[in-house]
């Protein structure tokens, strides 16, 4: 048991490391200072308050994309839908905050609310499709990302356009924006977030660990077919997990627009952020602790490679191109496994 | 405006925009038929597009003329064809799992791309190239009355090429011992091994035919349709080529006349407001309907789609 929890440890471990090597020697063939690289990118992440303030503001929406994404996998659902759920939890957000009057402490739970709601709504059709008609959710959840896309900006073009392709910025009392964190940590975008986030990855916990609805949805995830035979009702955890996954999605959605933004915008593509979840459930291994350290690796790369681009001129894209390596990995923890037996019956001999 | 112009203005624009869905959906049926579930086909596509871009590019430096595009698309396919094999490695020999694999196909995919282009190009994108596909009337068949003017005339020579390689893939696929091969590992992987089929060399033959075709599906976007390559020339093509495939009922046929559709409602909705009675359905539903229409049917309500059975699942010899 114990040599299973280090193994668990390990495969993450091992798999950033050969990410971040494979890293290193692309920037070699490409003739970029892989060191001078990688000490910006550190720099970058933690060099000072505002660096940290940015890597923590970056990480909120990813914990919360990655919880969503991670919630779904523990029922054995893969919910790629994230993106999608995190629109129109993103638009609901925003829906409240503008047109809403109500003192902050109704006013910014109602706004984060209504995204979970939204984003619940959004990821339950998978859910029920999956239910009801064995339609297998990836697709599904595929599709409703596109249609969450054009859909957003069909409404905010009719009902909520402001000047710049966007919306009004949402009303004081709903933003989690805070003059406070931005001042301790050098003026960066820090904002309330990280708090929900935070909550968010206890409740998600909370919810797995200690009720029956996540025993139940647990055992969906180990065997369907036990599950039923034990007299789960299947089709309803599917539902209902597709839905809580949807509304940690829909939250993080709120992120961006109570937070960050402070608005929506038209978006021409995908936010990222939910495809990213994917990562960070990975790398986490599905479990809340693992997706907030993942968020922070993550979202650590993703505000440091600015800095890797503007001291060592290397393009932020190569933190993508390691993030993927490090997926791959991760997925092919085979490999990771075949390494630590090699280097266990080595230190054994 | 009568509805003879109208299908003249529509239907040679939905055959253009369909032809990189035709090329990169058939790829998808290659993989899936063999039993292997490939999301990455938005990545494949992607750097398809951009190796096209840069080939058709030197192509022009080196005064390869009009022949450039015709070279982009082979060497897009190898490049395409060695990319996917990242996922094959991944998901057949290493057993992982097949959609994560794909996943991360498409971040790598999308962050090498622009990561070479900014470091060749020292931009964000690819010079535009010069030598595009041209449309053209193709002889004889354009002077056929009223169908002629539809099908016929300004196209793209691609798309036809695109439309003669589903029919290959289908005969391929249908007609010929490999084809049965083929879907028998994706259909029951271990009757086909105890056939003496090896599912393994299979699996990895249809990965790679569809990195081939998704990267040629690339390519021929940016030489037909964007011109350039940039990080939003490919942004959901990828997918619509796999909801085409899908749509299709992992047939190629299907998936030609599903690409086509899908096309259809893309050029309806870029050139609908010039139509009497298209003009009033706003925008988003005709943007919205190929995926709509995916899900419903996946759902059974538009006939019913049934996946290769082995889709997504490793096969381990011996494992009942």
């Amino acid at each position: 048991m114990q040599n299973n929890n280090k193994i668990k440890l390990l495969v993450p471990l091992i798999s950033v490391i050969l990410g971040l090597l494979i890293g290193g020697l692309i920037m070699l063939i490409s003739e970029y200072d892989p060191i001078e690289a990688y000490a910006a990118l550190f720099e970058g992440i933690v060099g000072g308050p505002y660096y940290i303030g940015e890597t923590v503001r970056q990480m909120s929406p990813l914990i919360l994309s990655g919880l969503a994404v991670a919630f779904a996998f523990r029922t054995g659902l893969f919910n790629i839908g994230v993106e999608g759920q995190l629109l129109v939890g993103w638009l609901a957000a925003v829906y409240v905050g503008v047109f809403v009057d109500a003192p902050t402490f109704i006013h910014i739970p109602l706004a984060v609310l209504a995204a979970a709601a939204a984003g619940a709504l959004w990821g339950s059709v998978p859910g029920i499709l999956k239910a009801r008609f064995k339609v297998h959710e990836v697709i599904t959840t595929i599709m409703m990302n596109y249609i969450a896309l054009y859909s957003t900006n069909e409404i905010i073009r009719k009902f909520m356009l402001a000047p710049g392709e966007r919306t009004e910025n949402v009303k004081e009392s709903a933003s989690l924006a805070s003059p406070f964190l931005q001042s301790i940590t050098n003026f960066s975008t820090l904002h309330y977030g990280i708090i929900i986030a935070l909550i968010a990855a206890v409740i998600m916990w909370f919810i797995l660990w200690r009720t029956t609805l996540g025993y139940e949805l647990r055992a969906v995830g180990f065997n369907q077919h036990a599950s039923q035979y034990a007299g789960i009702n299947v089709s309803k955890n599917i539902v209902l997990s597709m839905a809580i996954s949807g509304a940690f999605a829909g939250i993080a959605g709120s992120m961006e627009g109570l937070g960050t933004y402070q608005y929506m915008t038209i978006n021409a593509a995908f936010t990222g952020v939910g495809f990213d979840g994917i990562a960070v459930a990975l790398l986490g291994a599905n479990s809340a602790v693992g997706v907030v350290l993942g968020a922070a690796l993550f979202g650590g790369l993703k505000i440091g490679a600015l800095n890797m681009q503007s001291i060592a001129g290397v393009p932020t894209e190569l933190v993508g191109v390691v993030i993927a390596l490090i997926i791959f990995f991760v997925a092919c923890s085979y490999i990771v496994h075949w390494l630590i037996n090699r280097v266990n019956k080595g230190g054994k001999i | 405006m009568d509805f003879m112009d109208i299908l003249a203005l529509i239907i040679p624009a939905a055959i253009v925009s369909a032809a990189p869905l035709i090329f990169t959906a058939l790829g998808g049926v290659f993989s899936e038929r063999s039993g292997v579930v490939n999301i990455g086909l938005e990545g494949l596509m992607l750097f398809g597009a951009f190796t096209g871009a840069v080939t058709i590019y030197y192509g022009e430096q080196f005064g390869l003329g009009e022949a450039s595009p015709w070279l982009s698309f082979i060497v897009a396919m190898i490049v395409g064809a060695m990319l996917a094999s990242i996922h094959a490695l991944a998901s057949i020999t290493l057993k992982a799992d097949q959609v994560v694999s794909g996943v991360a196909l498409n971040f790598l995919a999308a962050g090498l791309a622009i990561f070479l282009t900014k470091k060749i190009f020292n931009a964000g994108q690819t010079p535009v190239i010069s030598e595009r596909i041209s449309k053209s009337d193709i002889p004889f068949l354009s002077d056929i009355p009223f169908l002629g003017r539809l099908f016929f005339s300004n196209a793209y020579l691609t798309s036809y090429v695109a439309v003669f390689v589903a029919i290959i893939v289908w005969y391929v696929l249908y007609k010929t011992p490999f084809g049965l091969r083929l879907r028998s590992v994706g259909e029951h992987p271990m009757a086909a091994d105890t056939m003496g089929i090896n599912v393994t060399k299979m699996r990895y033959v249809g990965v790679l035919l569809s990195g081939a075709l998704a990267g040629l599906g690339g390519a021929v976007y940016v030489a037909s349709i964007s011109g350039n390559f940039t990080h939003s020339t490919i942004t959901g093509q990828g997918f619509m080529a796999l909801a085409a495939m899908i749509f299709g009922k992992w047939h190629p046929l299907g998936a030609l006349g599903a690409a086509l559709f899908f096309g259809l409602a893309q050029a309806i909705s870029i050139s609908g407001s010039q139509i009497p009675v298209l003009e009033d359905i706003p925008k988003v539903f005709l943007l919205i309907a190929p995926y709509v229409l995916t899900i419903l049917a996946l759902a059974g309500l538009v006939g019913r789609a049934d996946a290769p059975k082995a889709l997504g699942t490793p096969y381990e010899k011996g494992k009942r």
